[in-house]
């Protein structure tokens, strides 16, 4: 046995002991019952591959299984991965090789039994997809070379080089597994319409704009769930609607998250009928200056507009108010890639001292000769955090005498602007991944990135960003993390970072088992929730 | 006639001879609606043109130690959820509710008042031209064709004003042009005619000043109506932009989180607009009862 495989067994052995410990002084679960959630969004496909939204994810995510995922009973963990249709994996010492032993009491819903064929057929349209074919997170992938089938159980994935990448990747909730033969029969844009998994329930119905219910999948590969007897997942756009559903009961939980305020209203109106859970959330709002713009061409602008915002203040402000909070760099606050105080102090626009930093970005604009500066901000017109962040940073810059106006456009509009016409001078723009895979999540930050609207290049920061990849060496990784926040947020100010999202999930206190995770993407099979009533 | 003659006999005394007192008075005795539309109409435009000295604070900076204060002494109407002081932002509001609505509702009526007389007086395929394409236009919604106008346009102060102008055009157009035709048959127009008097004088010079009735009440009418407009496009996000005070867009930002535990963020502001709506209006119909002829008798 290789060490590694020798690892995993005993990190598995001494979790199932500690699962075992916490069962023990757990709730039992109870069987039955019909979960209502509302999403606040619509359902532009069914297929998992070509989608990035949670209004995907969270009706149709309970259909289908993935290779591995977050582990469901700690998803706040940064690094800890599970089996889902897989018995176990392993990588090689090289780090190249990667081996998933598949389960063999798999069915998909319409009865064919699961082998190493469908992940490969899977994976094939994940990794390789023929032209024409859209696979959203193929990038994420490019380490991989081949992808095999040893036998009808067993599944290789080589890489061209090792990659603390490679596994998150491989983890993250969109990569639905599809039957092979689905893919030979119907071809690869059958998803887009039509369901047939491996997930804890099975396809019902779907009303387009207005639900999609699920019932239990006897058949389900992890024994004894899920334990709900189906789901029903309502689209409710209106913020204020899904709202009044989890007050009025007719909807138990939304998995996206909530203001503090509507939290704080929920739970003076219900008291404990109402649980709330909070953490973290793997999406950061940034200012996004176009270089091809001036004066925003110029970096002493730039790090002055940096400069003038009170970040430590604004987060114990708009945690009131808004669905933002931590104060951190470029990684997820807690994963152990991140930048700590200290660290993160040192650069400018983190300082402490608001009044040093300001009468330093005061001194930029004067040397770049726009002591007068004027612009227009380009935001997305959606209030939870891109309004209320827009106004509190035009305050901000207002005071080192900044004019900004504000020009708030719908979603369409606002991704035309970043991503085609190109014809703004600031923009706010966001940063949201699902699993913390911190290499993959700052890849936005490369110029060459094709969702970095910031129109630079910089060629360090790209030498950076692949000796990180190629790593093994945690140490190393996170020094170079540093030297690429540093360049990125301080020296170039390529992109200004506000404040990371924070989520807050208010939900009927009779819905157990459901845990937040990092990411509204993520833990939304719905297997191991159930309703306590 | 007797009535009328009496009537006319009050009506027709010369301002100067009676001062503005008494007309006020007048007025109130005659009009109590329309006179307390009127003072509410001043009062507004009194808050536009002095709304910074008449502020408490800054309307557009943030003070977060005052977060979704309820009114007091130091705030009368509260504060947001940025702290700003909701009084203060209800005054600069109302400059941008006169602005756009004053500017709006005359723009509107004029541009009509012109196409109108203009589709009267010259009538025949003109006016078949002119009145199809106020078909058009009358048959959307205003608020729907506002809202074509402002996405095609973008959103800030002008294009506000062009999207509430646009809608209003034809309607006065209609009716400023019945009343047109029914002037153009009069001798004296004839009589321009035929002393050479060229297409514009006639227009501009013997016909217009001749319906300022409907086009007053049309004016006054569409300054509620513009103010709605405004507010409507603001609270829907496509009217002035945050931080920029205006009443529909504190009425937005209110409505959907705080109507419950900070309701005087929604309140204040739909006071503002309901009290600038029903003001105008009130003035209006006084006006139309001063003006026009079939209703100075009732």
């Amino acid at each position: 046995m290789k060490p590694k495989t020798l690892k995993m067994l005993v990190g598995t052995t001494a979790a199932a002991l500690l699962l075992a410990a916490n069962v023990a002084t757990a709730e039992t679960p109870k069987r039955g019952g019909t979960l209502n959630f509302v999403v606040g969004s619509k359902i532009p496909s069914m297929d998992g591959h070509m989608e990035g939204t949670f209004g995907m994810i969270h009706p149709i995510r309970p259909f289908y299984s993935t290779l591995i995922r977050v582990n469901p009973e700690n998803p706040s963990s940064t690094t800890d991965f599970v089996c889902d249709v897989c018995s176990s994996f392993s990588s090689s010492d090289d780090g190249k090789t990667h081996t998933f032993a598949i389960r063999k009491d798999i069915k998909f819903h319409d009865g064919t039994p699961l082998t190493a064929a469908d992940v490969k057929a899977t994976y094939d349209k994940l990794v390789f997809p023929p032209e024409g074919i859209l696979s959203l997170r193929k990038k994420f992938f490019s380490m991989v070379e081949t992808i095999t089938t040893p036998d009808k159980y067993t599944l290789v994935m080589k890489l061209k080089y090792p990659s603390p990448t490679f596994i998150p990747s491989v983890a993250m909730p969109f990569n639905f597994i599809y039957a092979k033969k689905d893919l030979d029969t119907h071809g690869y844009k059958w998803h887009q319409k039509n369901v047939n998994g491996t997930g804890a329930f099975s396809f019902v119905e779907h009303q387009p704009g207005a639900f999609v219910s699920g019932k239990r999948y006897d058949g389900y590969h992890h024994k004894g769930k899920p334990y709900l007897d189906g789901y029903k997942a309502i689209s409710a756009p209106k913020m204020a609607v899904r709202l009044q559903a989890i007050r009025g009961n007719r909807a138990a939980i939304e998995f996206r998250g909530f203001p503090p305020k509507a939290r704080d209203d929920l739970v003076k109106a219900l008291g404990d009928k109402i649980t709330v859970q909070e953490g973290d959330w793997n999406c950061s709002l940034l200012v996004t200056p176009n270089h091809k713009a001036k004066p925003f061409d110029d970096k002493r602008v730039r790090r002055a507009l940096s400069l003038a915002v009170d970040r430590w203040s604004g987060s114990k402000a708009l945690s009131k108010i808004a669905i933002v909070k931590t104060v951190g760099g470029v990684v997820f606050p807690s994963h152990p890639l991140a930048a700590n105080k200290d660290e993160l102090t040192k650069i400018p626009g983190f300082w402490t001292d608001i009044k040093k930093s300001r009468d330093e970005a005061r001194r930029l604009l004067k040397e770049a000769g726009h002591s007068n500066l004027s612009f227009t901000l380009l935001n997305r017109a959606v209030d939870q955090p891109y309004r209320i962040l827009g106004v509190w940073l035009i305050d901000q810059w207002r005071q080192i005498g900044v004019k900004v106006t504000q020009n708030a456009v719908p979603t369409g509009p606002w991704v035309d602007s970043l991503r085609k016409k190109k014809d703004y001078q600031v923009a706010i723009d966001a940063n949201c991944q699902s699993i913390v895979n911190p290499i993959v999540d700052v890849s936005k930050y490369l110029g060459s990135a094709s969702n970095n609207y910031a129109q630079y290049t910089d060629e360090p920061m790209e030498k950076m960003h692949a000796a990180m990849s190629r790593s093994g060496d945690p140490a190393e990784q996170r020094k170079i993390m540093r030297d690429f926040e540093t360049r990125l947020y301080g020296e170039e100010a390529h992109i200004i970072p506000t404040l990371w999202w924070y989520k807050i999930n208010p939900h009927r206190s009779y819905v157990k088992g459901w845990k937040i995770a990092p990411s509204h993407y993520l833990n939304q099979h719905l297997d191991q929730v159930w309703l306590d009533q | 006639m007797a009535v009328n003659e009496t009537y006319i006999g009050i009506q027709d005394e010369p301002l100067q001879d009676r001062g503005w007192g008494a007309v006020a008075i007048d007025l109130i005795r005659r009009q109590p609606l329309g006179a307390a539309g009127g003072l509410i109409v001043i009062l507004m435009i009194f808050a536009a043109v002095f709304a910074e000295q008449i502020d408490m604070y800054d309307p557009e900076v943030n003070d977060f130690g005052a977060m979704l204060q309820a009114p007091s002494l130091d705030h009368i109407f509260g504060t947001d959820e940025f702290g700003r002081d909701i009084y203060s932002r209800i005054v600069h509001g109302a400059r941008t509710a006169m602005l756009v609505g004053f500017t709006a509702a005359i723009l509107g009526s004029t541009i009509g008042l012109l196409i109108g007389v203009t589709s009267a007086y010259f009538g025949g395929w003109v006016d078949n031209i002119v009145q199809r394409v106020v078909d058009v236009l009358i048959a959307f919604p205003s608020i729907i064709l506002a809202l074509a106008i402002v996405i095609i346009l973008g959103r800030g102060v002008g294009p506000v004003i062009v999207a509430i102008t646009i809608p209003l055009i034809p309607n006065c157009a209609r009716v400023v042009r019945s009343s047109a035709l029914a002037i153009r048959e009069i001798p004296y127009v004839d009589a321009a005619r035929a002393m050479g008097f060229g297409h514009v004088r006639i227009v501009l010079r013997h016909i217009s000043p001749n319906i300022m009735a409907p086009y007053l009440i049309m004016l006054t009418t569409f300054l509620g109506q513009a103010i709605l407009a405004e507010a409507s496009l603001s609270y829907l996000g496509l009217g002035v932009q945050e931080p920029t005070p205006a009443w529909g867009l504190m009425l937005k930002s209110g409505a959907e989180e705080y109507a419950e535990s900070a309701p005087w963020a929604v309140i204040f502001p739909g006071i503002a607009i309901s009290l600038a709506v029903f003001g105008f209006n009130l003035f209006g119909d006084a006006m139309r009862d001063v003006l026009d002829p079939k209703l100075r008798d009732r």
